[in-house]
């Protein structure tokens, strides 16, 4: 009965990858604007049915425990090993369901946006099925109903990254950026992979957990019930182990330090790809493992989880610093999303049970905070990329030294960055302000210490953007660049997509802004949490009131020093401390220091001595093998000369020699 | 009666004839011959054993018979490959296929 509501669920994974068949076979003999149509409106469809999931799981009734049920409306057998089996299939519980809807929100919008971005480029109808391939693998990741479907699809979007950051291929920058991506992310994966193996084998069980009420549908392979017992009994190691190894993993796609360094080269791609992946989804998807792994890390792995507040709280102020010094528009945008995803982590990681070791009120609001984030940060970082897509589209450059003053050119664009930036600057009736905040009450109850480090991180937030919005709409005009090209307002499919999102920042945002200060239910809490059950948020006036004026306060500074026509005070500051940033710049040398690592020490002393072994000793006994074989060939080769009477004489000579032998014995 | 050395004389001479003429000549025809010489000197053998030892047998005779048979099949199977060579190589030398070695 449960089951036939959700029947349809396999069509969310099967149609962005029909749309990737047909466009990758056939895109080429179709026009741009077929092939757009195909991948848009096969992604219409996936939406609405997304909302339509949403709207039966939501609306269905909890169940006695006041959780949603888990679903599972497909899980089928898709390699058996032993005890062990490798299950595909669709789970859905709320945060799945809440992943649903971001990723399939965002790629209808990108997908729309993209006609005006990306009008008239070589290979349009490639990068359409690149955007399919992407979205059915994100989709895949979210609903997967084991680990070993999770990774399976966690490679799947690394590749589509791959491919669609290096899609401006013909440009070596891109090529790089996009190797660099695809090898840092593989790296991390290894660790994933071997937590998963470590997991698998100890457990007998590729589960999510080892307990929980799931509705399976029928003619479904059931879950096996992982032996958690066996795995503590392991010296209570192993749990630990790999969910620390999942996590790095997982810190490799979510770009958390020192693992971040592929993301900012990853905005060579085109913008709306950024937006997509390099924002809203993909980049979160090791938020998303860490939330799904949830229920262990709580069980088992209680103080592992300072590690993953600790790398967090370390990536969200490294990744501001380094933004409040970038030039390139995205550069900033890149590095801002490194730390709001940084933000997540620490919220998830600061959830922890209570001395009762119950989750209480307090402990189940970083989980539901960091996951609230996610969606609220999605949506209004997607506008944001996008919104820069606008503006490179109407310049030309991603500097900001080729931009300032863009309000009067480009109102849409400017009101939409605008309303954006507050969001993620943490202003109250903006959507980042509930979801911030309540991470820094989080932070908190874990320690007054990550508390007030979290609020000064949100300070740098709010003034590294508002010297991004400016830098590009206020500020000192580039007349010179402008004379040639007049900046123009963005088509109607790129800005349409922009005031989509806007609304939902501004809609999200006013009623979780005066439901949180009113207690009302209806909230982002009463969908996801981390017991499941109904959480009503109540925003704690005190921290609330404190963060909303320190983000005040770095807007009026961010305001003063930026926005005149001249920025003596930018000036006198850069003069004051060229070395720190120069350092900020250059992104604290992060990239020079993988660099030294990899190639003066891992190349060098390691992998030239093997290099030299492989070629020398390995190759060598094979060649010599070869050569003996070759040579052994060729002296033999003369005894078969065809000469007839040649072999007569030799035959003789065996029969006399035969003859003789036989006398002599 | 002729002494059995001499039939043993004449078909070791008959087959030293015809090793010699195998591995010197250069013509197929030839070569043939001569295997034909190596073949009857085993004849010769064949009779005179079987008249020397077993006189009241005739093994040895009808094994005689019975390789002339099979020498004169023999000869037509070597005969219609030399014309093959020939018409193929224009030529009756054992040197023209060499190259038939691969």
């Amino acid at each position: 009965m449960v089951m036939e509501i959700y029947s349809y669920s396999f069509l969310i994974l099967l149609l962005p990858a029909l749309s990737f068949v047909i466009l990758a076979l056939a895109g080429m003999k179709m026009s741009h604007k077929t092939a757009g149509l195909i991948g848009t409106a096969s992604l219409g469809l996936v939406t609405v049915l997304s909302y339509l999931t949403a709207f039966a799981y939501f609306g269905a009734d909890r169940l006695a425990d006041g959780t949603y049920a888990t679903v599972v409306p497909y899980n089928f057998t898709w390699l058996p090993l032993g005890n062990l089996h490798f299950d595909m299939g669709i789970l859905l519980d709320p945060i799945s369901v809440m992943m649903l809807i971001v990723i399939s929100t965002v790629s209808l919008m990108v997908h729309i946006y993209s006609f005006g971005y990306m009008h008239g480029e070589k290979g349009f109808q490639r990068y359409y099925a690149f955007l399919s391939l992407f979205t059915m693998s994100m989709l895949g990741l979210v609903v997967a109903t084991n680990i070993f479907q999770m990774y399976t699809f966690w490679e799947l979007v690394g590749v589509s990254s791959y491919l669609l950051i290096g899609f401006y291929y013909p440009l070596k920058p891109a090529i790089a950026a996009s190797k660099k991506a695809f090898i840092v992310t593989r790296f991390a994966d290894m660790f994933f992979l071997i937590g998963i193996l470590l997991f698998g084998y100890y457990t007998d069980s590729f589960s999510f957990s080892f307990a929980g009420n799931v509705v399976m549908g029928e003619g479904t392979t059931p879950f096996i019930a992982g032996n958690a017992a066996k795995a503590v009994a392991a010296a209570g190691f192993i749990l630990p182990t790999a969910l620390v190894l999942m996590f790095i993993g997982g810190a490799g796609k979510s770009a958390m330090f020192p693992l971040h360094i592929w993301l900012p080269d990853a905005m060579e791609g085109p913008t709306p790809v950024s937006a997509l992946i390099h924002a809203a989804t993909m980049v979160v998807a090791g938020v998303f493992q860490i939330a799904r792994m949830f229920p262990l890390w709580v069980e088992y792995a209680q103080p592992q989880m300072s590690i993953v507040v600790w790398v967090g709280v370390f990536t969200a102020f490294y990744a501001a610093a380094v933004a409040c010094a970038q030039s390139d528009i995205k550069r900033v945008l890149a590095f801002s999303t490194i730390s709001q995803i940084a933000f997540m982590m620490v919220a998830l990681g600061v959830s922890l049970p209570g001395h009762h070791g119950v989750l209480d009120n307090h402990a189940q609001l970083g989980f539901m905070a960091g996951m609230f984030h996610l969606f609220t940060h999605a949506m209004f970082k997607a506008c944001l990329f996008l919104g820069a897509g606008c503006i490179i589209h109407a310049v030309h450059s991603n500097e900001m030294a080729m931009m300032g003053g863009l309000r009067k050119y480009m109102p849409i664009t400017n009101i939409t960055f605008l309303i954006s930036c507050f969001a993620i600057a943490g202003i109250p009736f903006f959507s980042g302000f509930s979801s911030k905040d309540e991470i820094i009450t989080a932070c908190f109850a874990y320690s007054p210490v990550v508390g007030w480090i979290m609020t000064g991180i949100a300070a740098m937030t709010a003034f590294y953007m508002f010297r991004l919005y400016y830098g590009i709409f206020w500020g000192t005009e580039n007349k010179e660049a402008h004379e040639h090209h007049t900046p123009h307002e963005a088509p109607l499919t790129m800005t349409i997509p922009l005031i989509v999102l806007c609304v939902i920042t501004m809609g999200v945002g006013i009623y979780s802004t005066i439901a949180g200060f009113a207690g009302w239910g209806g909230s982002f809490g009463q969908f996801v949490s981390a017991e499941g059950t109904n959480y009503t948020i109540h925003f704690d006036t005190q921290i609330a009131a404190t963060s909303t004026v320190i983000a005040i306060l770095s807007i009026c500074l961010a305001t003063y020093i930026y926005k005149g026509e001249s920025q003596p005070i930018a000036e006198r500051l850069y003069k004051m401390f060229p070395k720190l940033h120069r350092a900020a710049y250059k992104r604290f040398y992060q990239d020079e220091i993988w660099q030294y690592v990899t190639h003066r020490i891992i190349f060098r002393c390691i992998s030239t001595p093997i290099a030299w072994f492989d070629r020398h000793v390995v190759d060598g006994t094979f060649n010599f093998m070869a050569w003996g074989a070759n040579e052994a060939g060729e002296s033999l080769r003369p005894w078969q000369s065809g000469d007839v009477r040649q072999y007569a004489v030799w035959f003789l000579t065996g029969t006399v020699a035969l003859t003789l032998i036989l006398l002599a014995i | 009666m002729v002494p059995v050395e001499c039939y043993f004389a004449l078909s070791a001479l008959l087959f030293f004839i015809g090793v010699y003429g195998f591995v010197t000549r250069r013509n197929l025809i030839a070569m043939l011959i001569s295997v034909e010489l190596v073949l009857n000197a085993v004849d010769i053998n064949f009779a005179a054993i079987n008249r020397l030892l077993y006189p009241n047998g005739m093994e040895g005779m009808f094994m005689t018979l019975f390789v002339i048979g099979v020498a004169a099949a023999e000869s037509a199977v070597a005969i219609a490959i030399i014309i093959n060579v020939y018409r193929n190589f224009h030529s009756d030398s054992v040197d023209s296929i060499k190259n038939m070695k691969w």
